[in-house]
């Protein structure tokens, strides 16, 4: 049972073959078989999980029919959660209970949805890998001496390994497809402002967006009808009315017009990847959709423009980290800045550091214009790009990632990690949705398909991504994991 | 644009992070390596192009200004390292 997609729980939950608490128990029962392999999860809410199972089941027999009621979920662990432990991967929060819970926690509480547990990630969601966590490295379900991607990584192995039916992530330059990818699940991140941010530890307040992390794009759908929606404690929050994103994905992909970059299929791609991609495409032809090449003239400079606007905000956004009112606080402060300055320095790890030095520097005196406002001007290039390739195209679709997994410590290099995320980024930079899902096996590890939309086209992502999962079987493909 | 050592103290400073002596060489390697990946951006005139610091011209939305929040000193206060009736405490200030 714990294989199948949210889609199949809903049924069989509401058929009553099986109940919440059973389903709970049993997903329960794998955590506990394999987090010590994986490293998946930071925080097991097992008695929670159980009284809110129970509480569903309770739900149920009183009529209720809510699609998600009871379906055994992980939240990414930047996720504020009332009463559980918030660390957002870092020494920083290690001990931090928020006060409150965040938006997407809260919708999916109201839902009836499961909370098994918190999920490992790379600290402050800063990296591509998942190695840079405090509570050590996640490892991949298809190989485990490989990463499973970052940031969401702990999200991704947990739902490719089976230790939870869906899962929630964030992606501010890939954090969720790249992941996805790598652990050959379905990862979406939608437009900017479509999910609040209320309650989600802030990287980079212009790129950040909540997502679902899931097995197949019918349950992706599944989870934006919760998760998507007007909020207003985030200012930056779409007012636009939601969708009703599991109706919208029946349409044929007849007359769908696909743009296939050329600078997602030059250097640096892997040749099975792209094999992987082409057969692909030659099945959404198949479909009925025709494929054209455009051009994204200036995606080789999103890793740029990239790495001034992310590090520029998170160095704003984690100024807040003083150890003075949560948060870790050195041992003996000296002095006030002795405490500001140690408690940082020993509360973050090296790459967050590094990047809250990059963007301190990017935004000091006499660097703003030719680093700061020069990387939003390349960001008015890259989003001009989508604008055009948007005129003739109804998607975009390429690979998620150049390569599949790599090994574990093999990216020391700070400048090649963040090269990983060389065709997600620029959807961020401009706001778009996109989702990755799996396109078949390149020597045992997964392959990921990028699906870009443009503006607020949820639906019509979602869509070209399930009728592709109608018509093929990657997305059930699954690692064969021992448990020791 | 080199970024060298008195340049990684500065920031360091400004950014309240200490940059012990052992790191010092390794950090400004690495940002180096950084700032070139970045400077990749300087091969391109942008020079009428208008800056987009948001994913869509979004304008700030007004609200009433009303009480909304609640009064929760107590409970928040109960996430800091150290409180004394009520205030947080740190490390004398002035003599």
């Amino acid at each position: 049972m714990i294989e199948k997609t949210a889609t199949e729980l809903a049924r069989a939950l509401h058929s009553g073959e099986i109940s919440s608490v059973e389903l709970t128990k049993a997903y329960l029962n794998r955590i506990s078989a394999l987090n010590n392999q994986l490293n998946a999860f930071i925080t097991i809410c097992e008695e929670s999980a159980l009284e809110q199972a129970r509480a569903a089941d309770t739900r149920r027999a009183a009529g209720d029919s809510s699609p998600l009621l009871g379906i055994p979920l992980a939240h990414k662990d930047i996720f504020c959660t009332k009463d559980q432990i918030t660390s957002c991967g870092s020494r920083m929060l290690h001990n931090f209970t928020a006060p409150y819970d965040a938006y997407v926690v809260e919708r999916f509480n109201a839902a009836g949805a499961v909370m098994l547990g918190k999920t490992n990630m790379d600290e402050f969601a800063m990296g591509s890998s998942n190695e840079t966590s405090f509570f050590g490295p996640v490892r991949n379900p298809w190989d485990t001496e490989r990463v499973p991607g970052g940031s969401s990584g702990g999200s991704a192995a947990a739902v490719a390994a089976d230790l939870c039916a869906m899962a929630t992530g964030t992606d501010t330059g890939g954090s969720i497809r790249q992941p996805a990818a790598f652990c050959g699940i379905t990862g979406f991140k939608p437009s900017y402002g479509r999910v609040s941010r209320w309650g989600m530890i802030a990287f980079a307040s212009s790129l950040d967006q909540a997502g679902p992390l899931c097995k197949s794009a019918e349950d992706a759908a599944l989870m934006m009808n919760v998760m998507a929606g007007p909020d207003r404690r985030d200012s930056t929050c779409a007012e636009l009315e939601t969708e009703d994103y599991q109706a919208g994905i029946g349409q044929g992909l007849k007359g769908l017009k696909i743009g296939l970059p050329r600078q997602h299929f030059a250097e640096g791609l892997s040749a099975e990847v792209e094999l992987r991609i082409r057969d692909a495409l030659a099945e959404f032809e198949k479909l009925g959709a025709t494929v054209i090449d455009i051009d994204l003239p200036n995606n080789h400079l999103s890793v740029s423009a990239y790495y001034v606007v992310a590090p520029a905000e998170a160095s704003a956004n984690l100024s807040r980290y003083d150890g003075v009112r949560y948060g870790y606080r050195c041992e003996q402060p000296v002095d006030l800045e002795d405490l500001y300055k140690r408690s940082r320095s020993e509360g973050f790890g090296e790459e967050v550091k590094r990047r809250i030095m990059v963007g301190t520097y990017a935004l000091s005196a006499g660097y703003f214009d030719a680093y700061y406002r020069k990387a939003q001007k390349i960001r008015r290039l890259i989003k001009n790009d989508f604008d055009t390739a948007f005129n003739s195209v109804d998607v975009i679709i390429g690979p998620t990632s150049p390569h599949t997994a790599f090994t574990l410590g093999s990216k020391t290099d700070p400048v090649a990690m963040y090269l990983e995320d060389i065709y997600t980024i620029a959807v961020n930079l401009a706001g778009l949705p996109g989702i990755s899902i799996p396109a078949g096996l390149c020597g045992g590890l997964p392959a990921g398909l990028h699906i870009i939309g443009n503006d607020f086209a949820e639906s019509r992502v979602l869509n070209v991504a399930h009728q592709f999962q109608l018509a093929t079987d990657f997305h059930r493909q699954k690692p064969a994991l021992k448990v020791n | 644009m080199a970024f060298d050592r008195l340049e990684v103290e500065k920031v360091a400073q400004l950014a309240r992070l200490h940059i012990s002596d052992a790191e010092a060489q390794e950090v400004t390697s690495r940002i180096n390596d950084i700032l070139d990946l970045i400077d990749r951006m300087q091969s391109v005139d942008t020079e009428n192009v208008e800056p987009l610091a948001y994913p869509r011209d979004v304008r700030q939305r007004l609200r009433p200004d009303e009480i909304t929040e609640t009064d929760r000193r107590e409970e928040l206060q109960r996430l800091a390292p150290a409180v004394e009736s009520g205030l947080f405490l740190v490390p004398k200030v002035l003599d």
